[in-house]
């Protein structure tokens, strides 16, 4: 990683919110993830600098910025994954459908089941491919054979892994390849029917050709749902993007449509990385 | 200078492969040595007979192993019962759901009870469990018991083979990959749900891996069990009674073998069942590991 | 919903009371090992062999015990060196990473491991008879290395297998022989081989099974490798069994003894373990 000199830091950082007014009809306008000052701290380090940003519904949000920058943390906080860290410390608030998720009385399941979460290495569980992906509905409640099995075919079509291995539904989900294995957590994610989609750098450990049915995917299901992704390059976030969020040493430096923060970028930092300067 | 530099090099591959083959031909040699010693009485009384009937008068010439062969099961049986759940339990909440300080704390505990020998466990047994059930359980169950029983070899045991199978659970456990879990989590899956489907199912193979060791151990220990089982011959009827497994019937004897003919061959046909059954078991539960490796692929 | 989150709190529960058991019964171990020991644990004890004999006599200490289990480990700690980190060496960076050899060696070293004591014992004895042998220090050095070198080929090969290759290679392309490049590994291997020494004495000098029949008890210290040996596991049984009190209490002060040694054993087993993690190799 290059690093930047060091007056471009004291630069006063200028947080935008996304205006939604600019934008052309096909998207409602829903915000569905709203953060408001969020700051995290790890270990008495403060990872996260107050953190305000709304994420619209049906439509792809990419996270950028460099690595270390705290990409990671801030996708991790949206389904609270970092509550069994004793080290992470939350201010802040964090709403989802309008509802404040990080309360005493929220039900952590319940969140969680919202939002699908695929991770930068896949990470199929230790069973058959389709206990794989019924696993979800089970826990939440699903019984029946025929009922489990629909579902199953369902959402592994839906990411195009169900001519792959309808014959042998029930080997070990092991044994597939590493892009297959992703599509397989993706369908997963799906089966418990979430509103959102959060993806951590979920293709950088893949082929090409995989990559790029990921990265289709992700298009296609936006319709349904909400994606939020933090992506590794500036290319793929270019392809897939409505939204983009740029992150710099723990603050959100800008936000906005992928037209105007790629084309307009408002700040100087922002448009130093997105011409490559730093990385 | 090259030349004696491959010269080092010719003598130190030799003498490693010395060792090796010498390491391996042990086990062969004790299998070979142990049965050899056994053949003569296999040949007199023949195989069934001798685990198959319970009669015990060296003396006399006969020699009947069932209820050593009996008691050693029961004792086996009693003591992983008891510990496999306790183990099981205990790491699993050290793992998953313990601060990292108790985690280190714990596994402290566990190295120095590990350490432990088996003659200390011995010791401790006499003092406190076998009076314990002489005293406060067998007078619910049956009328009379010394306490040195079943159930005291079998507690005993348990507790020498706890440390070693939560030593080897909580590497098995910590092995678990942190993305299962949290894909797992993810998907709105509880804790305790995760660790149910995910994190046990991950660890059969290491779960079996430690029972199988741990049923060794108990198996074939000597004096820990030789101090709190009570050394009787008959078969015990209820789990109060005195029992006595193989390994003590060899301790016990080997003053007096060498005067009574055959009495030697019999106890190291004793010797030979322990090790043929210790090999047989461990052979055996490595080829279901291969087996669930390949079809499960955990 | 409701059934599964009681489900949870009782295994929690359990959890932490099996837990809270288990070192609730370390505690008691100590505790009474201490309580037993500590009354009869004197200077004598571990300056002076016992008089008028170890089962009758009610005078002097474990010296005896003491010192033939000192003897009795430390020859077979060496003579099982000599075996394991060779074979160590010889599964791991002589062989290729997956040959079958190396497979089925591991296999039989993991079946070794878990033969029984009494076995080993039993063997040794069988072989002594063949050769004509007393108990005798001797006997107890070979049944002691049987019952450890599986112990310590299994401890110093966990720690081998995490060598990197890179290391390896690193090296070897610098020209070195395969000995050559094997004893640098030794030398990184050293806390590892420490670790597994600290196990092995542990495991070797609080066995008794091994040395009831191979090195036999006496009274006095061996002079010569045919003398028969007392060792500790023995004190303590052989003394327990005694009729006399002032004997029992010597087994007590002798299982104190033991325990303590153990104890510094698997703390500094710990300190080397973690001085060895904290490098990385
Ligand atoms: N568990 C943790 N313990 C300590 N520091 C952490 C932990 N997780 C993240 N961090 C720190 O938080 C910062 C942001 O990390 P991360 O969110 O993973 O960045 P990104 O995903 O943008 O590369 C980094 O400086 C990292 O060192
Ligand atoms: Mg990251």
């Amino acid at each position: 990683m290059e690093l930047i000199t060091a007056p471009l830091i004291t630069v006063p950082l200028t947080i935008e919110q996304p205006k939604f007014k600019v934008m052309n009809g096909s998207h409602s306008l829903n915000p569905h993830i709203v953060v408001e000052n969020l700051n995290i701290f790890i270990k008495g380090n403060h990872i996260l600098k107050d953190i305000n940003m709304t994420i619209p519904d049906k439509s792809i949000t990419c996270i950028i910025g460099p690595s270390g920058c705290g990409k990671t943390t801030l996708l991790r906080s949206f389904n609270r994954l970092h509550d069994d860290n004793v080290d992470v410390k939350i201010k802040g608030k964090l709403f989802v459908d309008g509802e404040d998720i990080y309360t005493k009385d929220t039900e952590v399941t319940h969140i969680r089941k919202k939002m699908g979460l695929l991770a930068q290495r896949p990470c199929s569980l230790p069973m058959s491919i389709i206990d794989n992906v019924v696993y979800g509905p089970r826990l939440h409640g699903v019984r029946g054979r025929r009922k489990l099995y629909e579902i199953a075919r369902h959402q592994l079509v839906a990411v195009g892994l169900w001519d792959e291995v309808k014959d042998r539904l029930k080997t070990p989900a092991s044994t597939l390849s590493i892009g297959q294995q992703q599509r397989l957590c993706l369908a997963r994610g799906l089966a418990v029917e979430p509103e959102i989609i959060l993806g951590d750098e979920a293709t950088s450990a893949l082929d090409p050709i995989s990559s790029k049915t990921i990265e289709e995917l992700f298009v296609t299901i936006k319709d349904k749902y909400t994606v939020v992704l933090v992506t590794h390059t500036l290319r793929q976030a270019k392809r897939i993007a409505d939204y983009v969020a740029f992150m710099y040493m723990g603050e959100l430096v800008e936000f906005g449509t992928a037209d105007q923060l790629f084309n307009h970028p408002k700040n100087q930092l922002t448009k130093e990385y997105i011409s490559g300067g730093f990385s | 200078m090259l030349k004696s530099r491959l010269l080092k090099d010719r003598i130190a591959r030799h003498y490693m492969l010395t060792a090796t083959v010498m390491a391996i031909f042990f086990l062969f040699l004790i299998g070979g040595g142990l049965f050899l010693k056994s053949l003569p009485i296999m040949q007199e009384k023949g195989l069934w007979t001798l685990l198959t009937t319970s009669n015990w008068r060296p003396f006399k010439g006969d020699f009947g192993f069932a209820s050593y062969i009996l008691s050693t099961l029961y004792v086996t049986g009693i003591a992983i019962i008891i510990a496999l759940p306790l183990s099981l339990l205990t790491s699993i909440y050290i793992i998953e759901y313990a601060s990292p300080k108790i985690l280190r704390a714990f596994s402290s505990v566990v190295d120095l009870l590990a350490g432990i020998p088996p003659v200390i466990y011995g010791v401790w047994g006499t003092l406190t469990i076998v009076p314990f059930i002489s005293k406060s359980i067998a007078p619910h169950f049956v009328e009379f018991s010394t306490g040195y029983s079943v159930l005291a070899a079998g507690v005993v045991l348990a507790i020498m083979i706890i440390p070693l199978i939560i030593s080897i659970l909580m590497e098995v456990f910590s092995a678990v990959p942190k993305e299962m879990r949290e894909a797992s989590m993810s998907l709105g899956a509880t804790k305790w749900q995760t660790v149910k489907k995910v994190v046990i199912r991950k660890s059969i193979p290491g779960v079996i891996a430690a029972t199988v060791l741990a049923i060794s151990r108990a198996f074939g220990e000597t004096l820990a069990v030789l101090m709190v089982c009570g050394n009787f011959t008959d078969l015990p009827k209820s789990i109060f009674d005195a029992c006595y497994p193989l390994p003590a019937l060899i301790a016990n004897n080997y003053g007096e073998m060498m005067s009574v003919p055959q009495y030697e061959s019999a106890l190291m046909f004793a010797a030979f069942l322990l090790f043929f059954i210790i090999v047989l078991f461990n052979v055996i539960s490595r080829l279901v590991l291969i087996q669930i490796d390949k079809r499960y692929q955990l | 919903m409701n059934t599964k989150k009681l489900e949870e709190k009782i295994f929690k529960g359990l959890m932490i009371g099996s837990s809270l058991l288990i070192f609730g019964v370390l505690l008691y171990i100590l505790y009474i090992i201490i309580k037993k020991g500590l009354p009869s644990l004197s200077w004598e004890m571990i300056s002076q062999i016992p008089s008028g004999g170890f089962y009758l006599g009610k005078e002097g200490g474990i010296l005896n015990a003491i010192m033939g289990s000192l003897y009795l480990i430390f020859f077979s700690v060496v003579i099982s060196l000599l075996i394991s980190v060779p074979v160590v060496m010889y599964l791991n960076f002589t062989l290729r990473k997956k040959s079958r050899f190396s497979a089925f060696a591991r296999l039989t070293f993991d079946v070794l491991f878990g033969i029984p004591s009494i076995v080993y014992g039993a063997f040794g004895f069988t072989i002594m008879i063949f050769f004509g042998l007393q108990a005798s220090l001797f006997g107890g050095i070979i049944a002691v290395s049987l019952l450890i070198i599986p112990v310590m080929i299994r401890s110093i090969d966990e720690v081998a297998i995490l060598i990197p290759v890179e290391l390896i290679e690193a090296t070897k392309s610098l020209g070195a022989t395969n000995y050559e490049t094997i004893k640098v590994i030794v030398r990184q291997l050293l806390p590892g081989i420490s670790t597994a020494v600290l196990l092995s004495v542990g495991r070797g000098i609080g066995d008794g099974a091994t040395v009831l029949f191979t090195a036999g008890y006496t009274d006095s210290i061996p002079t010569s490798l045919t003398q028969p040996t007392a060792t500790l596991p023995l004190a303590i049984f052989f003394q327990l069994s005694s009729p006399i009190e002032e004997v029992q209490n010597r087994a007590y002060s002798a299982a104190l003894i033991l325990t303590v040694i153990i104890l510094m054993l698997s703390f500094s087993a710990r300190y080397f373990s973690r001085r060895f993690s904290k490098n990385k190799i």
